[in-house]
């Protein structure tokens, strides 16, 4: 890379403010387009028929009445999207997902759609599609599946990860294991020992806007995909090597989108789109119905976790130890393997030993959300640790801060940790004004602590100078959190011109290199860095034009706030040339003048953050309310502190929905009853109090401004704060996520003996 | 020569060892050097390994030079949200 990416400790003066949303005023007024907003001409509407069993065999499915219905023009199945996946299972997988193929895998799976003149006519056609099944036995809870009498969903995948290769099958794709030191030992040295286990429920990333999109294939190999998505370039991979294209003939634009927050990283809709389109020689529009996004697009796990922490009267704990069981859908996965991985991540520990089992059942492929399986493991261990604390009769941040990972801790994820944040958020949650508050009738507090990794990756940006210079910066991460912003906020830095003088969009995949997707707290990380690459680079060329148009050496040309100035004594004379000027005159200089930049971005650097709440828990009907709730967090640099501040928010309310209400529910015949948002609760505006935020800036080494990815990391403590706080509202350790208020009451009754 | 810690399920594919030794001065000679003397751990190379230097992760930036005496610790490579 030629770019160095280390942290220079410079001063700032547009980074840090706070100017509007570029985005603002189209999304308010109903201009911006979303994944739905966009049409073609001669557009078709796209249904999908969807398994309504756990678990069945297609046996046969005769389309041939379908397809006579006047108005029908393309109805697929599988066998429209034939295996071109090449032995790879990951994608092979994400196929058999888009369309089942010989096996329905869970209530919702893909198993035919249509492509009718409009909706009407496409559900009619739906209803005639004849699809014959073999019920076969099912199996949706994540404890229940692995046990060696449950219906086996993949008589192909055998348990990776162990040590003697297994000779059956089983719904426990893999074993993974972290740690370090010897915890029976260490065991041996505690005064105290919590040994608990806990179960939190299945939920939805429950983004606003359903996935849509708009796919035209055209007889000549080409096509055009616009869609709602986190990674337009990632989506041209996937489906130009399901769909046979060649990627640089499938032109991808993403929609502004209404949230992803990981559910957003995954074909589903888009695939089956193009297929219809390739059929029917037409623009195919599909747009996900609520129901569907909940019965068939990415849930994250259900999870059970046994956890056991012991400790000396000193309060210093002398070993940790965690066995986590994910469920990952019908498909394999790795979403143990993340829990298991960040569950003791705040902690400097000697001992520590974390196992993680993946486990298939048939529910939704399990999806990627916001710091996936962080939040579940925090949960388990940060009220282990929270117990802990108090049968030592230590203050629980005290206890955290004593026992807090630091710079040269080894993680419990194995390498030795770098300049970190957890230890400055947990002292400033120990002086907050939110700690000393004093608390009501039935009100309990409640902290935890959170670990996230963050990722950089593969990042491209062009930054093009007008002739009147203004500056368009073009970029290839999705606008998922205020990246416009954050990105313009830099270039302007660089440059040293006002924020309003640029404009950011985001590129069509056509437009641009390849970019990696907005995932891991990426987006402002990865494309800043290339942002600053790019204005750099246009910089050497504005540098060049000055020294053209003065006829002197270039290297006595300098850049300074947004000037070319001529360095030296003999150049006294020269006044300096605005950016404005130097563009004008680029005709006659050489041409358009523009920066451009192709980068990895590594070295994202971990996040902690530090979480308070005060709950509120009625003793009648066990309803809780959140009566206030601070964020602590570490941002490396905030480069639009209100759209950090909008992260941890975001991250806070929900991760408050995932503690208190959300959870898919699943009936005995396998079925989910609850795909709306009237039975599948996300908190609103009047759930919530202000959340209250409090951003630490302690510089990423890694990155020129210091900049660490925020989005994430302030959805992993809520789970436990909060189950904290009810614990010591409602006097009984809650062990089982969401605590709605039937679980509150049982555990209150259960506690009193009733 | 730089030694290198293995992750659970790469360790049993290199025999059983947790930490191995390797001649490498970057990250991509570490993997062509790593495949050739453990076969079993290329699909996985295929897949995508981060790797730990000194704690800062890396996952594509396979020139990164692999400092003298540094900590090299290979990872899962991790999906995000």
């Amino acid at each position: 890379m030629n770019f160095d990416p280390r942290f220079s400790g410079r001063k700032f003066s547009s980074v840090g403010t706070r100017p509007i949303r570029p985005d603002g005023v189209d999304k308010v007024t109903g201009r911006a387009r979303y994944g739905a907003d966009f049409n073609m001409a001669g557009q078709l509407v796209g249904r999908v028929l969807r398994s309504p069993h756990a678990h069945a065999k297609i046996l046969k499915i005769d389309t041939s009445k379908a397809e006579k219905l006047a108005g029908v023009k393309a109805v697929i199945t599988a066998a429209d999207l034939p295996d071109l996946t090449d032995g790879d299972s990951a994608m092979y997988d994400v196929l058999d997902n888009c369309m089942a193929r010989t096996k329905a895998l869970y209530d919702g799976h893909a198993v035919a759609a249509v492509a009718a003149v409009d909706a009407r006519t496409a559900r009619q056609a739906l209803k005639l599609i004849e699809v014959d099944y073999e019920l076969l036995p099912h199996v949706t809870d994540v404890d229940e599946a692995m046990k060696h009498t449950a219906p086996l969903i993949n008589d192909t995948l055998f348990t990776e990860g162990l040590e003697e290769k297994p000779v059956k099958p089983s719904n426990v794709t893999k074993r993974s294991q972290f740690g370090h030191g010897d915890v029976h030992q260490g065991f041996g040295h505690a005064d105290f020992i919590v040994e608990r286990s806990f179960k939190t429920e299945q939920t939805h990333q429950g983004y606003i806007e359903p996935h849509a999109c708009v796919a035209s294939v055209s007889s000549d190999g080409t096509a055009d995909l616009w869609v709602c998505t986190q990674g337009h370039f990632v989506y041209r991979q996937h489906c130009a090597q399901l769909l046979g294209l060649e990627a640089s003939k499938l032109r991808v634009t993403s929609s502004e989108i209404g949230g992803g927050f990981g559910g957003k990283t995954h074909v589903w809709a888009e695939p089956v789109a193009l297929a219809l389109s390739r059929k029917a020689g037409r623009p195919v529009k599909l747009v996900m119905t609520r129901d569907e996004v909940f019965r068939a697009s990415g849930p994250t796990s259900a999870t059970s976790i046994d956890v056991k922490i012991g400790a000396r009267k000193d309060g210093t704990i002398t070993a940790a130890e965690a066995t986590l069981r994910y469920s990952s859908g019908p498909y394999a996965g790795t979403w143990a393997e993340i829990g298991a991985m960040t569950a003791f991540a705040c902690y400097k520990l000697d001992n520590v030993k974390t196992v993680g089992f993946e486990v298939l059942v048939n529910r939704p492929k399990t999806a990627a959300y916001r710091a996936p399986s962080a939040p579940m493991a925090a949960f388990a261990v940060e009220s282990a640790v929270d117990e802990l604390a108090k049968e030592i009769g230590m203050d629980p941040v005290d206890f955290r801060i004593k026992n807090a990972a630091q710079e040269g801790t080894r993680s419990s994820y194995g390498p030795v940790y770098g300049p970190i944040g957890i230890g400055p958020t947990l002292e400033a949650a120990k002086t907050h004004p939110h700690m000393k508050a004093p608390l009501g009738k039935n009100q309990g507090r409640g902290m935890a602590c959170g670990f996230w990794f963050n990722f950089g990756g593969q990042t491209c940006v062009d930054l093009n100078i007008g002739m009147d210079g203004s500056v368009s910066l073009a970029v290839g991460t999705v606008d998922v959190g205020g990246s416009r912003a954050s990105l313009s906020l830099v270039a302007a830095e660089e440059l040293g011109i006002d924020y309003a003088q640029l404009k950011a969009v985001v590129a069509d995949t056509s437009s641009l290199g390849y970019n990696d997707m907005t995932d891991g707290s990426r987006g402002t990380f990865s494309s800043s860095m290339a942002t600053i690459s790019a204005a750099r680079n246009a910089i050497k060329i504005l540098r060049d034009r000055a020294a053209q148009t003065w006829d002197i050496p270039v290297d006595d040309v300098v850049w300074e706030n947004g000037h070319a100035i001529a360095k030296g004594e003999k150049y006294g004379n020269l006044a300096a040339l605005s950016l404005k000027e130097i563009a004008a005159a680029s005709g006659k200089t050489g041409g358009p003048i523009a920066g451009h930049s192709e980068l990895v971005a590594d070295g994202a650097g971990v996040s902690f953050a530090t979480h308070i709440c005060d709950i509120e828990v009625d003793p009648e009907t066990g309803a809780a309310r959140v009566v206030r709730y601070t964020v602590i967090q570490d941002a490396g640099k905030a480069v639009h502190p209100t759209y950090v501040e909008g992260q941890y928010q975001g991250g806070a309310a929900q991760g408050i929905g995932w503690a208190l209400n959300e959870e898919y529910i699943y009936g005995k015949d396998g079925r989910l009853q609850n795909a709306g948002f009237l039975d599948y609760r996300i908190p609103v505006c009047s759930d919530l109090p202000m959340i209250d935020t409090q951003i630490l800036e302690i510089p990423n080494p890694n990155h020129p401004y210091g900049v660490r990815g925020v989005g994430e990391t302030s959805i992993v403590p809520p789970l436990a704060a909060i189950a904290n706080a009810v614990s010591n509202a409602a006097g009984v350790r809650m062990t089982h996520i969401p605590m709605s208020p039937p679980r509150i009451l049982a555990a209150i009754e259960a506690e009193r003996g009733g | 020569m730089v030694e290198v810690t293995l992750w659970g399920a790469l360790g049993q594919l290199a025999g059983g060892q947790s930490k191995v030794e390797v001649e490498a001065k970057d990250i991509r000679e570490l993997f062509r050097k790593l495949a050739e003397q453990y076969p079993g751990i290329e699909p996985w190379i295929e897949k995508g390994i981060a790797v730990a230097i000194d704690g800062t992760i890396y996952r594509d930036t396979w020139s990164k030079e692999l400092p003298k005496g540094a900590e090299i610790f290979l990872l899962p490579r991790l999906a995000g949200g």
